[in-house]
């Protein structure tokens, strides 16, 4: 399963309306992940998207212009899993630019989440809203969250 | 009827000669308009007609017309670098976009005294007008304020002015309910929340004159968490304010509050605002229901306790996160009697309601009589978001953002995602 740990670059081949700005180089092997993943995992995934994300990104993923970004193949979301723990961890206080688009809300950390539910609705959201990605694991988090 | 038809125009030139607005020669009455026949996608009142003045393609926030009846239209994003649209009226009741300045985004957009003013989100411009209404000198605005307080939220700095030289600008507070850290689940709030001493509240300029900082204005009202739409109502001789109450009542306190009443409270409340006043945020917030003011969850409240003798109380208060961005007095004679002085009010719609489903994406109007709000507020134009299933996702094609009222008694609205700018007109039966 060590292909799963690999930086996935997934998002040169995104939609062009939703693909981060930076540059990536392109990554023929797409792994298969929605048949590895437990549909146990993306339910307490979701469960735990409806009770602290969706709010803020929405049922649908698109977040709220200017506000809060979208989710939907971007590369924050496909792209290294240790960037993305951490926003979920210690929130992301400046702006960020999506497609042109800047979203300012400042998102809060949301550290009180266990290792194993960040590691959970972060899986989901990697794999929902047309996302294809690996799943994230509870010692990923445990990683980024000693780390600081 | 048709007799009748043939008397309006003349009619309409002598309604539309108001002490502040010359007749309009080229044109037409608003009986004599073509409204759209599906009234531009909009539900309105029996009697009221709406039409697609312009399709402009930018993020329109607020509008203002002259008196010649030309519109500028202040874009939050600028448009090959042009950050305010002209629109020239058409013999057909609609307008082409003429030309664009102003290489800034923001909100405010203010017609007064020959000058269009415009902000960006730091600083208030001002542009002198001719004869014709147009901007003498598009490259060379006048500063009237500069280095405007400004965070990451809520940074749009309306503006309206007065009848006696004072330029009112809403600079918003840079948080939601001035926690330790911002939106965080159970953060609590700052003590003597420093935001207030330059943000928070409506500061007061003088437009005699330019190059101003904030601190050369006055702090005329506090405790308003930000405020988009604004109006002087010329009638009651004061300043009125609709406040975005704060969001994330559930989110960052579930102990207290559940998904339902955090998509309801706080209310959106309209504040009629005295030199000096204190609507109360953070400390507290309005509960729509309850008809009480709240102690906020981040000073100590718990949903239950409420505060009183503090604090101003709203005028109107509507239900919570719709988004109120605009706010105009009708002043005109082109719309029934019953709508003379009082608020229509754009609400923008909704995002704070998830999980619920989303509300607003609409005009609505609050009666006045004798200068306070008088009975009900009721809908006046709805379907904004262009059907119910995208006003419940909140995915709605068009966000009603800016108002004005143009020389003949029409009402504009600007939409903030295509840029569509709406004519509302009263047809009669």
């Amino acid at each position: 399963m060590k292909f799963l740990l690999l930086p996935l670059l997934l998002s040169s081949l995104a939609l062009p309306s939703l693909a981060q700005t930076r540059p990536k180089a392109k990554s023929k092997a797409k792994p298969k992940t929605t048949a590895a993943i437990p549909a146990a995992t993306l339910a307490r995934g979701a469960v735990v998207y409806k009770n602290v994300c969706l709010t803020c990104h929405q049922a649908d993923g698109y977040g709220v212009p200017n506000l809060n970004p979208p989710l939907i193949k971007t590369g924050y979301v496909l792209g290294p899993k240790p960037r993305l723990i951490g926003i979920v961890l210690r929130g992301l206080p400046g702006p960020i630019e999506i497609n042109g688009d800047e979203y300012k809300q400042p998102m809060p950390a949301q550290a009180y989440l266990t290792d194993a539910q960040v590691a959970d609705v972060l899986t989901y959201v990697r794999n929902a809203f047309g996302n294809r990605a690996g799943a994230v694991g509870e010692v990923e988090v445990k990683a980024v969250r000693a780390a600081k | 009827m048709r007799s009748l038809l043939l008397l309006l125009p003349a009619a309409a030139l002598l309604l539309a000669g108001g002490p502040r607005r010359p007749a309009l020669p080229a044109a037409p009455a608003a009986a004599r308009l073509a409204a759209d026949p599906d009234n531009a996608g909009l539900k309105l009142p029996v009697g009221f007609g709406a039409l697609r003045v312009a399709e402009t393609g930018g993020k329109a926030r607020h509008l203002a017309l002259t008196p010649q009846g030309l519109i500028y239209v202040k874009l939050n994003k600028p448009l090959n670098g042009k950050g305010i649209l002209l629109l020239k009226p058409q013999a057909n009741g609609r307008a082409a976009v003429a030309g664009g300045f102003g290489n800034y985004g923001g909100t405010g957009a203010y017609v007064k005294g020959g000058y269009l003013y415009a902000s960006s989100d730091h600083a208030v411009y001002r542009y002198a007008l001719d004869g014709k209404g147009e901007v003498r000198q598009p490259a060379q605005p006048e500063i009237v304020v500069r280095g405007l307080k400004t965070g990451q939220e809520h940074e749009s700095k309306s503006i309206v002015l007065d009848d006696a030289g004072h330029l009112y600008v809403n600079v918003g507070a840079y948080s939601n309910a001035c926690q330790e850290r911002d939106r965080e689940r159970g953060s609590k709030g700052v003590s003597n929340c420093p935001i207030l001493d330059s943000a928070g509240g409506i500061w007061q300029f003088s437009t005699a004159k330019i190059n101003q900082r904030q601190q050369d204005g006055t702090r005329y009202a506090t405790g308003l968490r930000n405020v988009v739409g604004l109006d002087w109502n010329a009638a009651a001789s004061q300043l009125f304010v609709m406040q975005h109450g704060r969001d994330q009542l559930h989110d960052n306190w579930p102990q207290f509050y559940n998904d339902q009443e955090s998509a309801q409270l706080p209310a959106e409340c309209l504040y009629a605002l005295p030199q000096g006043a204190n609507a109360g945020w953070p400390y507290i917030y309005y509960d729509q229901q309850k008809g009480q003011q709240m102690l906020a969850p981040e000073y100590g409240g718990d949903g239950k306790q409420a505060v009183s003798g503090k604090y101003l109380n709203p005028a109107a208060a509507f239900p919570g996160h719709m988004a109120p961005n605009a706010l105009l007095f009708y002043t005109g004679t082109q719309f029934p009697a019953r709508y003379r002085n009082g608020a229509f009010i754009a609400f923008h719609g909704s995002w704070n309601r998830a999980p619920e489903p989303q509300a607003g994406y609409l005009v609505a109007f609050q009666p006045f009589v004798n200068g306070k709000p008088s009975g009900k507020w009721e809908v006046f134009a709805d379907n904004f978001a262009g059907s119910a299933a995208k006003t419940a996702s909140g995915r709605a094609d068009h966000r009603p953002c800016g108002l004005a009222q143009g020389p003949d008694g029409s009402l504009y609205v600007s939409d903030d995602v295509k840029g569509t700018i709406y004519r509302i007109v009263y047809q009669g039966k």
